[in-house]
């Protein structure tokens, strides 16, 4: 139930029909400051009945403050068979890490 | 419903156990493709590396079809399930009863609805799933076959039937399919209320009058056969259970965990005052496991094929809840239609 789960669906359709209801995907907040966190799935005719679905499947014990429905289709994910070329390889740069930096061990504050 | 139309895996996995923790697919006669191979090899490490397998990942026929019957299995028995409980709502001894049992219904109900999304995520279509609970061609728990006849029922039920739910679930938080694990994750923080409410209800009920006593120690005497029975047949005698355990999807066997549910009724039991209704429970110093009596395994495998005291009604209330919730989704996407119609007219 991860966003990129959702376009494997066969629920590709927007439009409702009284046989299938699009495919949403649920994202909440649980505190002001942080970042809303991906919940789940649900179906839903529209955005406004995702809400209230989502508020009642993924919020039963205040877990969220604030939700975002996103249509599934919607989301365009990366393609899990280019894991190589696509993410850029971290071999040989690790000096985009402060481990890194190993002369400088022992300086306080740094 | 596959994502790969090979002909090679078809069944032939599900025997292969011995030969490859992964169920390699058996690609007997046929040129080997390299799709299928390299799917098959990077598949192979995520399990040896014991991390999770996601959706779109390439993954053995007979994995995917595997967790469609188990994940959507899972969540008939969450949906069915809401029934037996269902039943003792409105005759709730008080209205704080009343809010708890409701609430662990509707809990139920979102069981349900994680677990068929997670289902879905492998391909398969609600309606699909639907339609087989509905025709009677799925399978569910077996211990929602029974009729839940007192309110003490509702004591054990949460007691036992949750408690041996939570111990079959939590092992299946760490399952290697990525959406089924994180579906548990959610439903596991959310059975410890169930099984607590149960047991205060016991609770309550064994230090009440002489009567109430006597209907908990009863629901006990009744539900605990039927709840041993909930982790499946013995390990002899699970045809899917060794080849579940190499995929990483179930991590205990179900003696296993049996055996370690009936260690915790043991003492949870003593703080209830009641008793267990099996003389034969003992701990075995040597294999430090629990042991305890016969179980009718003839009985469950007759509720499992329809034959319960229940199976048909509850089929039943199933079929007509979704007749009857027909307009309701009738509505609901009439009413969609219609705001779409007055955007466009203001547009
Ligand atoms: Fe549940
Ligand atoms: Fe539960």
């Amino acid at each position: 139930m991860s966003a990129q789960d959702a376009s494997q669906s066969t629920a590709q359709d927007t439009q409702a029909t009284a046989h299938r209801w699009p495919l949403w995907e649920v994202f909440v907040r649980s505190n002001r400051g942080l970042s809303h966190v991906h919940a789940g799935s649900l179906h839903a005719p529209d955005a406004s009945m995702a809400l209230r679905n989502a508020r009642d499947l993924y919020t039963r014990r205040n877990e969220g403050v604030s939700i975002w429905v996103v249509p599934s289709e919607a989301i365009a994910a990366s393609d899990p068979d280019s894991k190589g070329s696509f993410f850029e390889s971290p071999q040989g740069k690790d000096y985009r890490h402060a481990t890194y930096y190993t002369k400088s061990e022992g300086v306080k504050h740094l | 419903m596959a994502q790969n139309s090979e002909p090679n895996s078809s069944g032939a996995s599900i025997k292969s156990v011995s030969s490859a923790a992964s169920g390699k697919a058996v690609l007997d006669g046929l040129t080997p493709d390299p799709v299928q191979l390299a799917g098959q090899e990077h598949f192979d490490a995520v399990l040896a590396k014991d991390s999770r397998v996601e959706p779109k990942d390439w993954m053995p026929d007979a994995y995917r079809r595997s967790l469609v019957r188990q994940i959507s299995q899972h969540a008939h028995s969450e949906i069915i399930g809401m029934q037996p409980e269902a039943n003792w709502i409105t005759r709730a001894p008080s209205l704080k009863r009343k809010s708890i049992l409701m609430a662990k219904v509707q809990d139920e109900a979102g069981h349900g609805l994680y677990l068929y999304s997670a289902a879905e995520t492998l391909g398969t279509t609600r309606d699909e799933m639907m339609d087989a609970l509905v025709a009677g061609k799925a399978r569910y728990s077996s211990i929602f076959n029974y009729p839940t006849v007192t309110w003490a029922d509702m004591g054990a039920i949460g007691w036992m039937v949750d408690g041996a739910a939570i111990c079959n679930q939590v092992p299946l938080c760490r399952a290697s399919y990525g959406p089924y694990g994180r579906a548990m994750v959610r439903v596991c923080k959310e059975e410890s209320f169930h099984q607590r409410q149960g047991f205060e209800i016991l609770l309550e009920l064994a230090n009440g009058t002489a009567e109430q006593r006597a209907m908990a120690q009863d629901a006990v005497n009744r539900w605990y056969a039927p709840s041993l029975m909930m982790f499946g047949p013995p390990d002899d005698d699970s045809p899917n259970s060794k080849q579940s355990m190499a995929w990483n999807i179930k991590r205990f066997s179900n003696d296993e965990l049996r055996s370690r549910f009936v260690g915790m009724l043991v003492e949870q039991v003593k703080v209830l005052g009641l008793t267990l209704p099996d003389d034969q429970v003992r701990f075995n110093e040597e294999s430090k496991t629990w042991e305890h009596g016969p179980l009718d395994w003839d009985e469950f495998k007759e509720v499992l094929a329809g034959r319960g005291p229940c199976n048909a009604q509850r089929l039943e209330r199933r079929r007509t809840a979704h007749e009857e919730g027909a307009w309701v989704r009738e509505a609901a996407v009439a009413y969609h239609q219609k705001q779409q119609d007055k955007q466009k007219a203001a547009a």
